[in-house]
């Protein structure tokens, strides 16, 4: 490409047809959905007032947001401790960790909600179990409510956690752990005082990773939370399909919108968008 | 500031590494005194890095004990070993500022806040990184980060000091400095220190013994003049120099040292006894030869012709073929390589009896 095109023009040509793409399937629509929240039922800023008043739209916003802090802990904790197999395990341990972090990108999202689903229902495989070795007596009830979403929704998001935490391990100079257990600091110590603490933009980027995507999620808390535990995605729909109230549900469309915009900023700020890969 | 009888002194036995069918590393057995500044010298490949690595405890021998003030400390994790260790890259916590890399192997050792905050400020001031305690490894020069690594590495007293080619990354004039710095260290602290590196002239300066490896071997050990002005064979004299070789033909022994014919004149020798054989190679450092117009009788001195000079500043090398055609390096005085070049015909190499050496004939 170097001599025939210059390397900003070479650059600009390949993304062209991305750019057009995410402009006319998403950018433009984004637009329409924009006027909408200010022109429907009537124009004005009547959908955003209603927003701030709303009790429904602002508990859904509040679980929203909790569901999405806690799946993010518990998805960035497991991924850690699985890439930490895959990175520096032994070449066993790495086939097998590898495979864990591919197979459930085979899988669709609806299967594995459904998955979940008979594994967690009162008459599931779990419920059933405990109760026969005893341990219960009435089901758990483990699906249809905030704790189905919750597991469901990290073991959806584990394995995107996964890839900003491996690239951080895997650009850390191993002398430098060599150094601090050479220096007297036991394994585990050396874990937690200098690993951890070097694999910092890896945690940050994979943890803003999996608060971006929860926020969104709509299959998974739609299924495992059977409609008791409504996300934000699943209430913008409700607005959209059913209700229909169009004007509110593109202002709730927008606020996350930005909401999550904001985020990305926050998030390139402080990683380099090549620790994200 | 440190006894000097608490540097540790290490014995190594039969220690020998295999990783798969690569033998790194093959029956060395080693003593290492206490307080000395012993350097492992040889080419990338050579072992010596796997040694350093064996006594720090990151690497396990397949065979042979490693003991160290007496106790066997082969199966002792590196941790336990109290081995301070300063890398090449110098490896620093880079999450951390000066002053908490310095800290952390006491912090790991549990001291109190008071004692640390003590040693801490000493061995800054130590190492003359007085102004950056504040600071991130990254916002330092290379060779502030080496003060950095080495104030880390001593400052919880070992007794011995590892040093893993630290000065790899420094320009020339750092190096000099820093190698002043590091014999300055050893003599203040009275530790054992081990220094790996690749350069044989850095090797002979700092060091109170060199242990020069090839090929996985220890081929000799001793104090730097030892090495240089008698090496056990051809490696060992090639690499910590340059020098000349010209084969040696009717050896025999004579009191304290040996004669023979070089290129058809009687040479004899001083101090090197003659356990080699009728044919050996004689051996001549560059800046033990001279150039004369004759040679007297009696006198070590073969005939050749001067074909090239490079000038040198303070001196000249001079490269001449022999009548037998052996090419010779000499270092002379500028003007007198000058002369030797314009005669453009014969001049006479000499050299005193006691700085020539025999080494075995054609094998290493």
């Amino acid at each position: 490409m170097r001599g025939v095109l210059s390397d900003r023009m070479g650059a600009a040509l390949l993304m062209a047809p991305l750019l057009l793409f995410l402009g006319l399937a998403y950018a433009w629509p984004f637009l329409g959905v924009v006027k909408w929240s200010f022109t429907l039922p009537t124009p004005g800023l009547g959908q955003y007032k209603a927003l701030l008043t709303d009790d429904l739209v602002q508990s859904v916003f509040i679980r929203t947001l909790r569901i999405a802090a806690i799946v993010t802990v518990v998805s960035v904790a497991a991924a850690y401790a699985i890439t930490v197999v895959w990175v520096r395990g032994s070449p066993a341990q790495r086939l097998i960790a590898e495979f864990c972090i591919l197979v459930p990108f085979w899988i669709s999202v609806l299967t594995r909600a459904f998955g979940w689903v008979a594994l967690l229902s009162n008459r599931g495989l779990i419920n059933t179990w405990l109760q026969s070795i005893g341990f219960i007596s009435e089901p758990l009830t483990l699906v249809r409510n905030e704790f189905g979403v919750i597991v469901g929704m990290t073991h959806f998001l584990i394995p995107f956690a996964v890839f900003p935490l491996a690239s951080a391990m895997r650009s850390l100079d191993d002398r430098v752990l060599l150094a601090a257990r050479g220096l007297g600091s036991s394994r585990m110590r050396t874990f937690w005082t200098v690993f951890v603490p070097m694999t910092r933009s890896g945690i940050i980027g994979s943890a803003m990773i999996v608060f971006v995507f929860s926020l969104g999620f709509f299959v998974t808390p739609a299924i495992l939370g059977g409609g008791r535990s409504v996300m934000i995605a699943e209430l913008i729909y409700l607005r959209i399909f059913q209700s229909p109230d169009w004007g509110l549900g593109a202002a709730i469309s927008v606020v996350l919108v930005l909401f999550v915009g904001a985020l990305m900023a926050l998030l390139f700020r402080y990683v380099r968008p090549k620790q994200l890969i | 500031m440190q006894q000097p009888g608490r540097a540790a002194e290490i014995k190594a036995i039969g220690i020998g590494k295999s990783f798969g069918s690569f033998r790194a590393l093959d029956n060395l057995t080693l003593d290492i005194g206490r307080g000395e500044f012993l350097t492992l010298l040889g080419p990338s490949g050579s072992g010596k890095t796997t040694f350093l690595m064996i006594l720090a405890g990151f690497v396990q021998p397949t065979e042979g004990r490693l003991f160290s003030d007496g106790a066997d400390i082969t199966d002792r994790p590196a941790e336990q070993r109290a081995a301070g260790m300063v890398f090449q890259g110098y490896a620093l916590f880079p999450h951390m500022s000066v002053e908490a890399n310095i800290a952390f192997p006491l912090k790991v050792r549990k001291k109190s806040a008071t004692e640390i905050k003590k040693r801490v400020g000493e061995m800054i001031e130590r190492v003359g990184l007085i102004g950056h305690e504040k600071k991130l490894p990254s916002q330092l020069s290379g060779g502030q980060q080496q003060r950095v690594a080495l104030a880390r590495a001593l400052v919880f007293e070992p007794g011995v000091l590892l040093l893993d080619e630290p000065f790899s990354a420094l320009d020339k004039s750092l190096r000099g400095q820093m190698q002043a710095e590091m014999k300055r260290l050893h003599q203040e602290t009275g530790t054992t220190f081990v220094f790996v590196t690749h350069d044989q002239s850095e090797a002979l300066a700092l060091s109170s013994r060199v242990a020069i490896f090839n090929h996985g071997k220890l081929l000799q050990v001793g104090a730097p003049d030892e090495v240089y002005d008698r090496p056990a064979n051809r490696f060992v004299a090639e690499f910590l120099g340059e020098i000349n070789m010209l084969p040696l033909k009717g050896v025999r022994s004579a009191d304290d040292g040996a004669t023979g014919l070089c290129e058809d004149r009687a040479v004899s020798l001083r101090g090197n006894p003659a356990t080699v054989g009728a044919n050996a190679i004689l051996a001549i450092r560059p800046e033990h030869m001279s150039i004369t117009r004759e040679a007297a009788a009696g006198e070590n001195g073969i005939a050749a012709t001067a074909i090239a000079s490079t000038y040198l500043g303070a001196a000249t090398k001079l490269d001449l073929t022999t009548r037998q055609g052996a090419k010779v390096t000499v270092s002379v005085p500028n003007e007198i390589a000058a002369a030797a070049l314009s005669k453009g015909n014969s001049v006479w190499l000499t050299w005193p009896a006691e700085k020539g050496f025999l080494l075995p004939d054609g094998g290493q």
